[in-house]
């Protein structure tokens, strides 16, 4: 992966507080020193190399809807069976198998606490095992983005 | 927020249009001005809805192959100075406070790591212990092993929104 000086650039420096104005690839541009056309040709470079998921919003946790973490104890050779049933819940966020006794982890976000509460048992009936929910109480992160290490080799 | 404001952050899940006015062509999929679409992207900014506005990067592509999360036992007296602290740490994504379940679950306190392999996890997880003085509290380390489903929120809870109105 050999990544421009003008790409790694726009990886870094541009993860929050994109631009807000009419032409924000022109005023990435005129920041960086070249032209809007390279940075147009740059991004879409990136895009189609699948280095960017996409230039948009981190909704902040809770402020819409509710979020729940959800952890369950699953034998291994039934995983991928549980795994796929919580799957086909669309409030169903991230699902993550994890290194633990507890070894699904996955993000529910529902309309409120009744709302998640019911997909919690929907999950536990079909799939036959407790869910532990972990409600979050504060979050102190301050996402600015992530700091990458771009450096060759 | 009203309902556009809803059908803004949809469209901003599915990410911003490369091309000179991409504001203007989002406005036109939701019969905005191009200037009303941008103070509303300002406001929802300003009122923290939107926590960040920017690239997101593919951490996986990137190279970013290792991830872990960190659930610590921290007193309730010290969860506020370790959680500011471990949220100033470069390489911490995310650091959320959570309720422990007694007898079998202690931990308080979850921050996640990424890093290029497994070495550089711990490696960083050795140095934050030392950088925020975690040393007597317990912690266990999960990295992940599998993902099953990994996609942007809020589409459940903008269907929700919509069916209730």
């Amino acid at each position: 992966m050999a990544l421009t000086a003008l790409e790694k650039q726009l990886l870094n420096d541009f993860q929050h507080d994109f631009p807000l104005e009419r032409r924000p690839y022109r005023a990435i541009a005129e920041r960086l020193g070249v032209s809007e056309q390279a940075v147009l040709e740059a991004m879409q470079a990136l895009h189609n190399q699948n280095l960017v998921h996409r230039i948009g919003s981190i909704i902040q946790v809770n402020k819409i809807g509710k979020s729940m973490l959800a952890a369950m104890a699953v034998p291994t050779s039934a995983l991928t069976e549980v795994a796929e049933i919580i799957n086909q819940f669309q409030e169903v966020n991230h699902n993550y198998e994890r290194e633990n006794s507890l070894n699904l982890w996955f993000v529910l976000i529902g309309e409120n606490q009744s709302h998640l509460d019911a997909v919690v048992a929907d999950i536990e009936q079909q799939t036959g095992f407790p869910v532990l929910q972990f409600p979050l109480l504060k979050d102190y992160f301050i996402d600015l983005g992530f700091e990458l290490d771009l450096s060759d080799g | 927020m009203d309902e556009l404001d809803y059908q803004l952050l949809e469209l901003l899940q599915q990410g911003l249009p490369v091309c000179p006015e991409p504001y203007a062509q989002l406005a036109d999929t939701l019969a905005l001005s191009e200037q009303d679409l941008i103070e509303r992207i300002q406001y929802l900014k300003k009122t923290g809805v939107i926590k960040r506005f920017g690239v997101i990067v593919n951490h996986r592509v990137l190279g970013y192959r290792a991830n872990a999360m960190i659930v610590w036992n921290v007193p309730d007296a010290h969860v506020e100075r370790v959680g500011q602290a471990l949220s100033q740490i470069h390489y911490v994504s995310l650091c959320y406070q959570r309720p422990r379940k007694p007898g079998i679950w202690p931990y308080n306190l979850y921050c996640m790591v990424y890093g290029k392999d497994r070495e550089t996890v711990l490696q960083q997880i050795d140095a934050l212990i030392r950088r925020c003085h975690l040393q007597d509290f317990s912690y266990q380390v999960l990295f992940s092993t599998r993902c099953f489903k990994q996609r942007g929120a809020l589409y459940p809870v903008l269907q929700t929104e919509k069916a209730d109105g």
